[in-house]
């Protein structure tokens, strides 16, 4: 866990903060030049707390239960020991109910918690992952390729540098409404071996937009690791190339996630353009729930182990004296308690009819 | 009253979409200050600014990309290809995320794409294409070819409205050949619709874009050779194609020739021989056949170029063969 001293504000209206307020940088300043770190408050540390639960919890439920159980029809992805990246940049997101002034997220497929933090409710995203009409593909997709607008939510495909290109155009978007909302755009470090991430990081480059690019880099592509992917040391020497900032960071603390994003989210609402980010944490599961990852090495999941995200803050927090055992045990059986009634919701729902699979191509 | 190019056409149609709804605006390679590398643009930079006519970096993908993401948003974007062949780069973007995305989650992606297509001009094997049916076969695209400078005009203005992703075709070599009264008032050519250009009871032609002006030809020329009526449908429209008009007219001659600069396996004449199998077989007095450019990249000196492309001579052989059944 970073020290850091308790000053800087984050941006009003989004998250609240400890401290005098702190003048929002209107320059292309590097993010991750700055001293002063923006630091959550109680509340907001104990809500972070509570999703990388939930979202550790939902997806243990997902892959290792309902997917055994045969009850999971196609592939499930999960962004276990990732939770932190997703948490710590999406408390960012500002959402208020009005598409003229909430931000846009394009997430990618390890990061559930921004989902649910975008107020999609479990048991939806329960039916989706069961093909359910109930899910938000009503049955067309799988798993995490599910967005809704009204949630701010685009979703991706599974060519994945595709939301990167996507992302700059809902950025682009606003900033010919000239209004300050900001694009959000995940993506793993795999994904930025494709031409379209290099065609649209430029883009948003050249044309100044307010797009955050925010890289899971959890060590592997499937079973390609980082060193067969991209030759240069770190992702985020890339930015250089583009003529923006980048910097590189602790994607398993949360705290370091949530003050490097909020940051890239304040140059960028003021107009300093892009900024990419690299988190490094590690992929504590197979690709997918059928793959047994046989090819990474048993002492990286031992060493990543003990740099859990979850308890990590949990340690933290316990330090803070914002929890304890006994708190700790009382969220979890919450979670649980809701995740039982998700799921048999989820179960009743019915499948799609077959001659649904001709409907909704077009408009009309 | 003025004459307007089917290439004007193109750029009124943009043009007066763009003054009455501000969610239109355009991307894409040397449209703005350059207005264009055949000059539909021109003047659009000045009269509606740099965030609505935005010169990009050479990225096709991106200029596609941005453009979903912009219609998401609630823009109305069109995405020019400075050459339609260069769509091949956006390929991915257009096939996957376009034109699946209202199917997957709801969300419609109302952009157009539209580049100048087609050979005629010894552009060579990247400045000649016709990519349509790469298109045709995804379901969730439009995909339209006009070949009056009415329709130019008519189907930018549709496609522009459209809620779904519009691939608009323009041929190069229309568009300072072709020229038209066009209707002082605002109208649109329905996506979808066939045109008869040519009414007959013996045969029937079934073409589009620029091919529509040989076949003209070469119906006339039969007309006068052999006293046989021909029917010439310029399709407009390759998806949705417009399966009511070519169906009719199959019923009404019996005969079907169809027509186009495309190669000819996988290009939209075969598919439109298996409708016309499947729904009017008992009408037909011969084979549906097929005059279409051979399965060849297309060349670039004038000889070979002349020999790919289908012109009036090849479709009156193909005519006259048909008619004797």
């Amino acid at each position: 866990m970073v020290a850091r001293p308790m000053t800087g504000q984050p941006k009003p209206g989004t998250v609240r903060a400890i401290g005098p307020r702190r003048p929002a940088p209107r320059s292309v300043a590097d993010p991750a030049a700055g001293t002063r770190a923006l630091v959550p408050d109680s509340a907001t540390l104990l809500e972070m707390f509570h999703l990388m639960k939930l979202t550790r919890a939902l997806e243990d439920r997902i892959e290792r239960k309902l997917y055994r159980q045969g009850k999971i029809v196609g592939g499930v992805y999960v962004g276990r020991g990732q939770e932190a990246i997703s948490v710590g940049a999406a408390m960012h997101v500002r959402r208020t109910g009005d598409d003229g002034h909430d931000d846009i997220v394009s997430p990618s497929h390890r990061d559930m918690a921004i989902f649910l933090l975008q107020g999609i409710a479990p048991r939806l995203i329960l039916a989706q992952y069961m093909g359910r009409r109930a899910g938000l593909t009503r049955g067309r997709d799988g798993n995490m390729h599910m967005g809704d607008l009204k949630h701010r939510l685009v979703a991706f495909i599974s060519h994945l540098g595709d939301s990167i290109p996507v992302a700059a155009g809902c950025a682009l978007t606003f900033k010919m409404r000239a209004t300050d909302q900001i694009s959000f755009c995940f993506f793993g470090e795999g994904a930025s071996s494709r031409g379209d991430w290099h065609e649209g990081v430029n883009l948003a480059a050249v044309m100044k937009l307010p797009v955050v690019f925010i890289c899971n880099n959890n060590q592997y592509a499937y079973s390609t690791p980082t060193a067969q992917q991209f030759a240069v040391k770190r992702l985020s020497e890339r930015a250089g190339g583009y003529g923006i900032p980048g910097s590189t960071h602790d994607g398993n603390d949360v705290l370091e996630v949530y003050d490097a994003v909020g940051r890239a989210v304040d140059n960028a609402r003021h107009g300093g353009g892009p900024t990419l980010l690299e988190f490094e944490t590690f992929r504590m599961t197979g690709h997918s729930a059928h793959d047994d990852a046989g090819y990474v090495p048993k002492r990286l999941f031992e060493e990543w182990s003990r740099k859990d995200p979850i308890l990590r803050l949990e340690r933290f927090l316990a330090e803070q004296g914002l929890v304890d055992p006994a708190a700790v045990a009382e969220i979890e059986r919450r979670i649980e308690s809701e995740l039982d009634d998700a799921v048999t919701w989820a179960e009743r729902q019915p499948y799609p009819e077959p001659s649904e699979c001709l409907e909704g191509v077009y408009a009309d | 009253m003025a004459l307007t190019t089917y290439v004007e056409a193109i750029r009124q149609g943009i043009w007066e979409e763009m003054e009455a709804d501000e969610r239109v605006f355009i991307l894409g390679e040397d449209v703005g200050i350059y207005g264009g590398a055949f000059k539909v643009t021109e003047g659009m930079l000045e009269r509606f600014g740099d965030l609505r006519v935005i010169d990009t970096p050479i990225s096709e993908s991106a200029i596609v990309g941005a453009a979903i993401g912009a219609a998401l948003m609630g823009m109305r974007p069109i995405a020019e290809m400075q050459f339609i062949d260069f769509i091949s780069c956006a390929f991915d973007q257009i096939t996957n995320f376009a034109a699946k995305n209202r199917y997957r989650w709801g969300a419609g992606v109302p952009i157009v794409i539209r580049g100048p297509s087609g050979g005629g001009v010894h552009g060579g094997p990247f400045h000649s294409q016709n990519p349509e049916m790469y298109f045709v076969h995804t379901p969730g695209l439009k995909v339209v070819a006009p070949a009056t400078a009415h329709d130019a005009k008519g189907l930018i203005k549709a496609a522009i409205r459209d809620e779904d992703p519009v691939i608009y075709l323009e041929h190069k070599y229309l568009y300072r050949r072709i020229k038209e009264e066009l209707p002082r008032e605002d109208y649109i050519v329905p996506i979808g619709r066939a045109a008869v250009r040519r009414e007959g009871r013996d045969l029937t032609i079934l073409t589009y874009g620029a091919m529509l002006y040989p076949s003209l030809e070469a119906a006339e020329a039969l007309s006068q050779e052999r006293g046989a009526e021909t029917e010439v449908i310029d399709l407009r429209s390759l998806l949705p194609l417009d399966k009511d008009a070519i169906l009719a007219s199959a019923r009404k001659t019996g005969k079907v020739l169809v027509v186009h600069e495309d190669t000819k396996t996988g290009g939209i004449a075969g598919e439109i021989a298996a409708i016309v199998n499947e729904e009017v077989f008992e009408y037909l007095d011969g084979p549906v056949l097929r005059v279409t450019a051979p399965d060849t990249p297309v060349p670039y000196s004038p000889p070979l170029e002349e020999f790919f492309l289908p012109n009036k001579d090849k479709i009156l052989e193909a005519a006259r063969r048909l008619v004797t059944y």
